[in-house]
Parts: structure tokens; sequence; C-alpha cells
């Protein structure tokens, strides 16, 4: 049976970016800007979000995912303006989120867990099965799908955590260090699946990992102190670093020419 | 409007897939078949059926190879949909603690003691919202905080379930005239609990409303030995009215509960 394709999905867009944030600022705590003045035009593709602890990654893809206000700033999401009284739910359809922390229910099996998300993105009943085994067999569970969450491996967990944000066929997917306890292969695996997604999607990807960024992203977000950096190809960032910066790739080494020698000034490592 | 319809020369050269076919007159008999039904029948007949034979042969063995996917215990799934996997060891807890506490009420059958349901009977249902709106709890909360159904439906839901498996097991102590003496204290909990838990996360809401009621109402009560004037018909009112404030409040903050801050 096909997949019927509703005039939704046929329907030309009528925004430029599928993420526009203006002067964002978002809250953590009562004090703490985490995300501090931020403009940002993101749109089809793998966006990398690169930036060193507590930059404000996860605030930001948090805010993203609308389960944060803004505390000021536009932020247009797939052209509606989130943070006013809009309807989440139209817009959350059609977001796919992994957060960092990522739980799941023990006594599922990966198919009913990720049936269960489905169920929460208010997916049309019919669709959900064909959708489910779609999502798992993209990331490699296909032969794991009846087993139970707590038998699987961490890089298995991980890989149903990815499977459950792509289950809806989000335009805008926010994946939060999805390569976290993924093995070498699976990481050059999930590289696949990003090109592929970041093709018809708006895919947006926090990493530590300066390697996954260069092999998989087109578009290199770097962001420190709540503060946008540097927005570019990966290209770009590898030309701003010179022999005298720090680092084993020439990624690397941009990344350490504008964020300078992280850590050493504040006597960390 | 009078449609043409392409031959049937074209239609079976078309479905032999000869190259020799001007590209706008594949383009319009494509754009054509994908509306007209006679015609794709007749695309169905035209062909040899090789082409369609060799595709069924390539995809039958992966067909074979793919698990099929139909729901797999729609029971189970059913009942996910009200009460989530984190809920039930706490619903369990709750019931054991109503029929407890009813059938000690039912064996001091003295007056004069106070009624062990009219104690536990409004924070009961406190416990159970609190587990199915808890980031300590629930492990999947921030997933499920960014899905469309997160939000007020989804509490409500969660707290509809958990009020339905506490009230009758309350209930089985009988339905007299003081029923309405601790149903309506229950309710009041729950929707204030519901209330504040917009302004400052459902657990802590919770938590404080249990140490609330412990301090003021169940402390003075062991203490005194007296049940307090609060749960007399006297207090009947003054319950009803938080019923209704705390639903009110509710409904007006409703936008508070789609964000992680309810989750605390």
């Amino acid at each position: 049976m096909t997949r019927v394709v509703s005039a939704a999905e046929t329907a030309p867009t009528t925004y430029s970016h599928e993420i526009r944030a203006t002067g964002l600022k978002v809250r953590v705590g009562l004090r703490k800007m985490a995300v501090d003045g931020l403009d940002l035009s993101l749109g089809t593709g793998v966006h990398g979000l690169l930036g060193p602890n507590g930059a404000g990654k996860t605030t930001l893809i948090r805010a993203l995912a609308t389960v944060l206000r803004p505390a000021e700033g536009r932020l247009e999401l797939l052209g509606s303006s989130v943070g006013g009284r809009v309807d989440l739910r139209a817009l959350r359809r059609r977001i796919g989120y992994l957060p960092q922390e990522f739980g799941y229910y023990k006594r599922f099996t990966v198919r009913e867990f990720v049936e269960y998300m489905a169920w929460l993105k208010e997916m049309p009943k019919r669709d959900v099965p064909a959708a489910v085994q779609r999502a798992v067999e993209r990331v490699g569970l296909a032969d794991r799908a009846d087993h139970r969450m707590k038998t699987l491996s961490g890089g298995m967990v991980r890989r149903a955590g990815i499977a459950q944000a792509i289950v809806n066929d989000p335009r805008v997917l926010l994946l939060d260090e999805p390569t976290a306890g993924l093995d070498p292969a699976q990481r050059l695996r999930f590289r696949e699946l990003l090109q592929e997604l970041g093709t018809d999607s708006c895919v947006v990807v926090s990493t530590h990992l300066v390697e996954d960024v260069a092999a998989a992203c087109t578009d290199v977000v770097l962001f420190a102190d709540g503060k946008l950096v540097f927005q570019g190809t990966p290209d770009r960032l590898a030309a701003e670093g010179g022999s005298e910066h720090v680092g084993d790739s020439p990624i690397e080494r941009g990344y350490s020419a504008l964020l300078g020698t992280p850590g050493k000034e504040q006597g960390q490592w | 409007m009078t449609v043409e319809h392409p031959s049937g020369r074209l239609v079976e050269r078309y479905a032999r897939g000869d190259a020799d076919i001007p590209a706008d007159e594949v383009w319009a008999v494509e754009s054509h078949l994908e509306k007209c039904a006679p015609c794709r029948a007749r695309l169905a007949d035209a062909g040899d059926g090789a082409l369609v034979d060799a595709v069924w042969t390539d995809l039958a063995p992966m067909l074979d190879g793919v698990p099929q996917m139909p729901y797999r215990r729609p029971r189970v799934r059913r009942f996910h949909a009200w009460v989530t996997p984190s809920m039930v060891p706490w619903l369990i807890m709750m019931l054991v603690v109503a029929v407890v506490a009813v059938v000690f009420d039912h064996i001091a059958a003295d007056p004069d003691q106070v009624s062990l349901v009219l104690l536990v009977a409004p924070v009961l249902p406190v416990l159970g919202v609190a587990a199915s709106w808890s980031r300590g709890l629930d492990p999947t909360y921030e997933m499920s905080a960014a899905t469309p159904r997160a939000g007020l439906p989804l509490l409500l839901r969660r707290t509809l379930a958990v009020l339905l498996a506490v009230i009758p097991a309350l209930l089985v102590a009988g339905w007299d005239a003081s029923t309405a003496l601790w149903l309506l204290p229950c309710l009041a909990f729950t929707t204030t609990t519901l209330a504040l838990g917009g302004l400052v996360g459902v657990t802590r809401a919770a938590v404080a409303l249990v140490v609330v009621w412990a301090a003021v109402i169940v402390a003075p009560t062991v203490a005194l030995n007296r049940t307090p004037l609060a749960l007399h018909a006297g207090g009947l009112p003054v319950w009803g009215a938080l019923v209704a404030l705390g639903l009110v409040v509710v409904v007006v903050r409703k936008g508070a509960y789609t964000h992680l801050g309810a989750h605390r």
C-alpha cells in the first residue's frame, strides 16, 4: 500500500527559513540568560551546532523544540511565530526532537516505544504501523524491533531515540548529542542518515565531535556564551584556522581560532 | 470540458517503455494517467506485464525479509494512552492505601474514631497526578513535553485515570451522606495541584500540598483524636469553591502545561 500524500505536504512553503531567530533570549533558572540575543536563520540542510560546554546549546535546542519559552526576541519556526498565543500543536506535529537526557520506558519494546511516541505526536492512526516500521528500519533496528528497550545496548537505545524523532517525518529535526554512545561504524551510518534527512528538512545537530560536523553537516553554527560566533560551511570554518592554532584537523583549528584556546585562560583543561 | 484520452496505440507504446515517444507526449500521457482511472485500466491491460513482473520478482524476497508491523497488543496501547508505565506502581500503591484505609474504618466501628478514609482521600490522587507529570518519575518527560499532545488535555486525561482508580476503591466503603465529606476535598486537592502545577511545577505543587495537609489537618487530628472542623459538613461549600477555583485557574493558564516548567 502506498502512502497517501496530503495536500499540506505538497503545498508551497510560505517561509524563507525553517528556523528564524531575531534577538532571541532564553532564560535558564531565574537570572542566567543561556541564549542571549541570538540572530540565526537556518534553512533546509544539516546544521551542526558546535560550542564549548555550557555555551547554551541544549537551551537553544529546547527553545527550538518549543518546550522553553523565549524570554525576549522573536522565534519563528516554519513561518509561525513561537511565544505568542500560537497553536503549538500544529507546529509540534512537524518537529522531531531527541533530548540529550533521553529516557524511555524499560518494559516497552522498540516498536511499542516508537508507536507510543507516534501517538503522542498525533499521527493518523492508519499511518502509524508503516511509519514506525520505516523509522526503525532507517536507524537499523528492524531486527531488534520486538526486543524490550532494557535489553538494548547504549548505542541501540540512542538509535531508538533517533527513530522516535524521525517517525513523523519532521520538517524540523532537533538532535541534542545524538552520537553519544554510538560506535564508529554506527556513527558513519548515522552521518549518512543525517545527509539523507537533510535533503528535504532542516536538521539541527548539537555535538561535541568536530569530525561529525565536518563529515555530515552542510552548515556549522558556532555558539559560545549564548551568542552566535560563526555561521558558515565547514570549509569556511576550516579556513579560519592557521597552523598557530590548537587542533588536529583544519576544522578543529578553525574552532580554536574563533573561540580562542578553549578554557586555557580560565585555568581549566 | 471535454478530456482528450491518449490513443490505444500511444498507451501501448508507453506501457512498452518505447524511447521514441516525444518528451512532451510522455509528460502529457503521465499527467493524464494520474487523473484518469479508465486510462489506467487500459494501461494495465496494454502491457504484457513483463515490467511489473520484473519489479515484483526483485521486490518479493525483500518483502519476505522485512517483518511487517501489525499493531501489537492493542489493549496495552490503549491503556498507555491513559496511564504511563511510570504511573503504574504509584497507582497500585494508592489502591493498596485506599483499601487499607477502608478496611481500618470498617474494623474500628467506634463512632468517635476519626475516619482514616477522610484523612487519606484528599492526598491520594495528588501523588498519582505528580507521578504522571514529573521530571523525576517519568523518564520520557522531556520528549513527551515536546509532542503536540503534551499540555492540558494529556494532563487531564492522566488525572482522570488516577481519579477513576482511586475513587471507586474508596467508594467500596459505602455510598452515604458522608461520601461528600471525603470526595469534595479529594477533588479540591486534585484541581489545586493542577492549578499550582501550572505556576511552580506539578511535582512541587504536590509535595507542598501533601506537607500542608499533613501539618494542618493530619497532625492535629491524630494528636487530639477529633475530626477537624474542615472535614465537617460545614466545610463542604469551601471545598466546593476550591474545586471550582482550581478548575478556573487551570483553564485560564492552560498554555503553561505545554512547557517544561510544569514538569518541575
